[in-house]
């Protein structure tokens, strides 16, 4: 060993090393163990890497309503969105927001991807409607007494045939315990007037007046009425899908048919009243006098005469025409029954949990978001192409990596063995946290993430390099290898921070302002400079300092990368010694 | 390479070197004219965009019989509109047809899949909408102009604001070729090319960034000392981390031109092409602009500096005195002295060292 020039180093950084690596490794196992442990082996992989199809919408706000993009109207967006896609027994459909107005459905292969897209490209309605006749949600035999005659009003003379002939039904009326569902039991009262002695909610007030009531059928209608009536009767809300086509796509104005949301009771429901955007806003809160969920909701200026005038008419009626049905795409998702004239602000109350009164309230926020939605682009990949482009990315980092190896082990010799091994360290936590993000945050690895991950090996490396030339500075300034590993980090500790931290803005900058693709690849991008830092501090450095100590690589052997000789060290200062007798061979390669 | 690590130790302690900043202008002129190529190209061609900033529908099929030509005829009769199509490397087909609506892409997906013979569920489809481009490169000139505030904030506090308002000139003439050479050689513009230009924005600093960083080491203590003016030194400090640069430059670029071998060749055209493609560009700009625009530029800033003035004309002044002493040492071109130059090396790297050492000293 050459003589100790500057052995002025505190003997302390370089105690810790060991201990420094050991930490870092179990922390390492530890991920890996979680990763057994939580059974996500491999990164879930996103659509154009698994297959199947993908859609992007783009929010659109109404003319004048510019603030509605918000993140609060995005997210009842998507739930309400998720709701569709997935009612329509479309599987492990996926939605998500992504950007500031962009929502991404993500349809697995093998799910009628069709469908999902007329579901999530047309826009969702809701609307009040005064309801006519209730059953339970199976085809009925005998129409029940109340019903005869569906609506007359304004839309009468153009609805019926509208309606779809629903579903076949199904054979096996699903017997359900509860046949009207929390529905009927739900009762719609005027807000801040929280009077327990409200009528009980279904049933028809006493001293109310049939009489004056049920719309009147109008002869040429009989037609049409006739047909609503069979619909009904054979309509059956037993399945998703069924309760989804019931009233797919029907208009305001036509008096339809339709299924609660749970299935468990069937409806004709007038035309609309009062559409979603009536209603100002809708939540979900606790009554606290008497503990129990309800949901409140207030009305614009024009929803409030709208539903002044509805709630008038509707509390004269006898029980179930003294309800509304609250019908979101065709499908009531509450019913709630009128015992008095409302005003601008009501709430609805019943047997609520706070997750269905949570449901109601996002429901009737949504039929308030002045939004719109477009189709950005749609993409549909076979698994078949999805597996190439994995493969073909794997094989390009595979290239990636050999090749980067290869020239470090030419240039830096034994030394690109501590790159090497940094390398493989940090592919394994990337390994190991993508498959881990795929459960924790909806991580999918998509072939720009692909791509991200393998220009990040150059980033990784070039942190070494930058290391291993300050080494090779130091020691061509005479010193020796263990000095000159502690001298060099803290300079290298600053370029690399200072150039991950660029790079870092630069992925979290990409991150937050794009969309679709350039987000995946911003992202892998973003973990790998963060891992990068990680390694280079906890592994890289430390493996560098308990290295130094080895002998092969602390005399400077000629396959170290580290041979002062090759590197052109100048003599040490003190003239009387000459380099380290390193095995002479400087002709070698 | 052990010819190459002793280059290195020459380069590292100014034996030999490049005089990076003294022939500044030569490397300005070539890049004001290569950037003049770009814009022109830019200008006159156009840049060639893909289906994604037009609007219309790609469809890939797989292995198939069928002819370009007969792929071609089908879906134009189907679409109504052109349509271009390619073979692609395993076979299969590519065709894209613009301007078509996205609802009616499923009617033509049946046809072609019909016409050529090919289930149509293994037919690839991807169809976009005619804003989607302009929302991807709105975000990217959002995400771009963000970026560039925030790291010229971050380099002038980082470092100072020369080196910030260099890098950022580096910057904008790296994209500005990359994007030169999409519309002059006119490769399709794709979100995966955004892609690989925005990411070229973090990776073109990293090398700026390393280069500031053996810059800024080199100019503590400078104006104590009457050897060096600061275009001198940040030549020697930028001969010094000029192994470094190559090294990080070439280990970035194996990576991507594994991607461009795999994505281009093999694959035929697609995600992985385009973003390694740009990159791969913008890498080699990247590199260049570091080196013979950043640095040089940052001197020229620096030499505006009236502590720098000063320092200049006390070097000079005293080379003027050694000269008439009739002394020989006189560093001022790098190359016609390497020899001259040897001797006095070993001071100047002890020059170097010395500020820095003694702020180790303080940080202990």
């Amino acid at each position: 060993m050459a003589a100790p020039k500057k052995g002025r180093r505190p003997a302390g950084a370089q105690g810790r090393p060991g201990r420094t690596l050991v930490l870092f490794l179990i922390a390492m196992v530890a991920l890996a163990g979680g990763m057994f442990a939580s059974g996500h082996k491999t990164p879930r992989l996103g659509i154009d890497l698994a297959g199947g199809t993908s859609i992007t919408l783009k929010a659109k706000a109404e003319p004048g309503q510019e603030k509605a993009i918000n993140k609060a109207n995005m997210d009842t967006a998507v739930s309400i969105m998720n709701r569709r896609v997935n009612g329509l027994g479309v599987s492990e459909a996926e939605v998500q927001t992504q950007g500031d107005r962009n929502i991404i459905v993500n349809i697995p292969k093998g799910t009628n991807s069709e469908q999902a897209r007329q579901q999530v490209g047309t826009t969702a309605k809701l609307y009040f409607r005064p309801v006519l006749t209730v059953a339970a949600g199976t085809p009925t035999k005998p129409a029940p007494s109340t019903t005869p005659s569906p609506s007359a009003s304004k839309g009468a003379d153009k609805n019926g045939d509208k309606n779809k002939p629903s579903s076949t039904p199904s054979a096996n009326p699903s017997s359900k315990s509860t046949p009207q569902g929390r529905a009927l039991t739900d009762g719609l009262k005027a807000d801040g007037k929280p009077s327990p002695k409200t009528t009980p909610p279904g049933t028809p007030k006493p001293g109310s007046t049939p009489g004056t009531t049920p719309p009147t059928p109008s002869g040429n209608d009989a037609a049409a009425v006739a047909k609503l009536q069979k619909d009904f009767e054979s309509l059956d809300c037993s399945t998703k899908e069924s309760r989804a086509k019931a009233a797919f796509g029907s208009k305001a104005t036509d008096t339809i048919a339709a299924c609660s949301q749970t299935g468990d009771a069937k409806y004709i429901l007038g035309p609309a009243e009062i559409e979603g955007t009536d209603v100002k806003k809708a939540k979900a809160v606790i009554d606290q006098q008497r503990g129990m969920w309800i949901v409140q909701m207030d009305f614009t200026g024009k929803g409030s005469k709208k539903f002044q005038s509805i709630t008038g008419k509707l509390s004269k009626q006898q029980s179930p025409q003294n309800q509304f049905a609250i019908a979101l795409d065709g499908q009531v998702v509450s019913a709630p029954s009128v015992s008095q004239t409302l005003s601008g602000s009501a709430e609805i109350s019943g047997s609520f949990n706070q997750r269905s009164a949570t449901d109601l309230a996002n429901v009737l926020s949504y039929g308030a978001l002045p939004l719109s939605f477009e189709e950005q682009s749609v993409t549909t990949v076979t698994a078949a192409l999805g597996a190439d482009q994995l493969h073909a990315g794997l094989i390009a980092g595979a290239i990636g990596l050999a090749l980067v190896i290869i020239y470090l082990v030419l240039y830096y010799r034994g030394l690109a063995l501590v790159a090497i091994m940094s390398l493989v360290v940090s592919a394994i936590l990337t390994y190991v946290i993508m498959a881990l993000l795929g459960p924790a945050i909806g991580f999918a690895l998509n072939l720009p993430a692909v791509c991200g991950a393998i220009v990040a090996i150059g980033i990784t490396a070039d942190s070494f390099i930058v290391y291993f030339e300050r080494i090779r500075d130091e020691i061509r300034e005479g010193r020796t290898l263990r000095p000159a590993v502690e001298r060099a980090w803290p300079r290298a500790r600053r370029t690399i921070m200072v150039s991950d931290f660029v790079s870092f803005l630069a992925a979290a900058v990409l991150f937050i302002v794009t969309v679709g693709k350039v987000q995946g690849f911003a992202f892998t991008l973003g973990l790998t400079t963060l891992l990068d830092v990680v390694v280079v501090f906890l592994f890289t450095k430390p493996v560098m300092t308990l290295l130094a100590r080895k002998k092969f690589f602390a005399n400077g052997h000629s396959w170290s990368g580290l041979d002062p000789q090759r590197l052109g060290a100048k003599p040490p200062l003190r003239r009387s010694r000459r380099t380290p007798a390193a095995p002479t061979d400087p002709k070698e390669a | 390479m052990s010819r190459l690590g002793h280059l290195g130790a020459r380069l590292y302690r100014g034996e030999v070197g490049y005089d990076f900043v003294g022939k500044r202008k030569i490397w300005y002129g070539i890049s004001i004219l290569i950037t003049i190529t770009a814009i022109v190209g830019l200008a006159v061609r156009g840049l060639t965009m893909g289906i994604e900033f037009e609007g219309g529908a790609v469809f890939t099929t797989p292995k198939t019989s069928a002819t370009v030509a007969q792929a071609e005829d089908v879906a134009q009769r189907a679409s109504g509109h052109d349509a271009i199509v390619q073979k692609l490397g395993n076979k299969g087909l590519r065709i894209q047809i613009s301007g078509i609506d996205t609802n009616k892409s499923d009617a033509i997906k049946t046809e072609l899949s019909k016409e050529l013979k090919v289930p149509a569920e293994d037919i690839n489809a991807d169809l976009v909408g005619p804003s989607w481009g302009d929302q991807i490169a709105n975000k990217a000139w959002t995400g771009l102009i963000v970026f560039m505030i925030l790291v010229v904030i971050y380099l002038a506090i980082a470092f100072e604001w020369r080196m910030a308002l260099a890098a950022l000139v580096a910057l904008i003439h790296d994209i500005t070729i990359t994007v030169g050479v999409y519309a002059l050689v006119g490769f399709e513009v794709t979100p995966g090319t955004v892609i690989g230009l925005l990411t070229i924005l973090g990776y073109s600093l990293y090398d700026t960034v390393v280069v500031f960083d053996g810059l800024k080491e080199g100019q503590r203590g400078l104006t104590k000392q009457t050897r060096f003016t600061y275009s001198e030194m940040a030549n020697k400090s930028l001969n010094g981390t000029l192994v470094r640069s190559i090294n990080t430059t070439v280990v970035a670029l194996l990576p991507v031109a594994g991607l461009l071998f795999i994505g281009g060749g093999v694959l035929g055209a697609g995600m992985l092409n385009d973003i390694s493609l740009s990159l791969f560009v913008g890498l080699a700009a990247g590199a260049y602009s570091s080196i013979f625009i950043a640095t040089p530029l940052v001197a020229d800033l620096k030499e505006r500096d009236p502590q720098m003035k000063a320092l200049k004309k006390r070097v000079l002044a005293k080379r003027a005195a050694a000269v008439a002493k009739g002394e020989t040492d006189e560093p001022q071109d790098a190359e016609p002295q390497d020899e001259a130059e040897a001797e006095t090396a070993g001071a100047v790297v002890g020059q170097r060292r010395q500020p820095s050492r003694n702020n180790r000293g303080k940080r202990r």
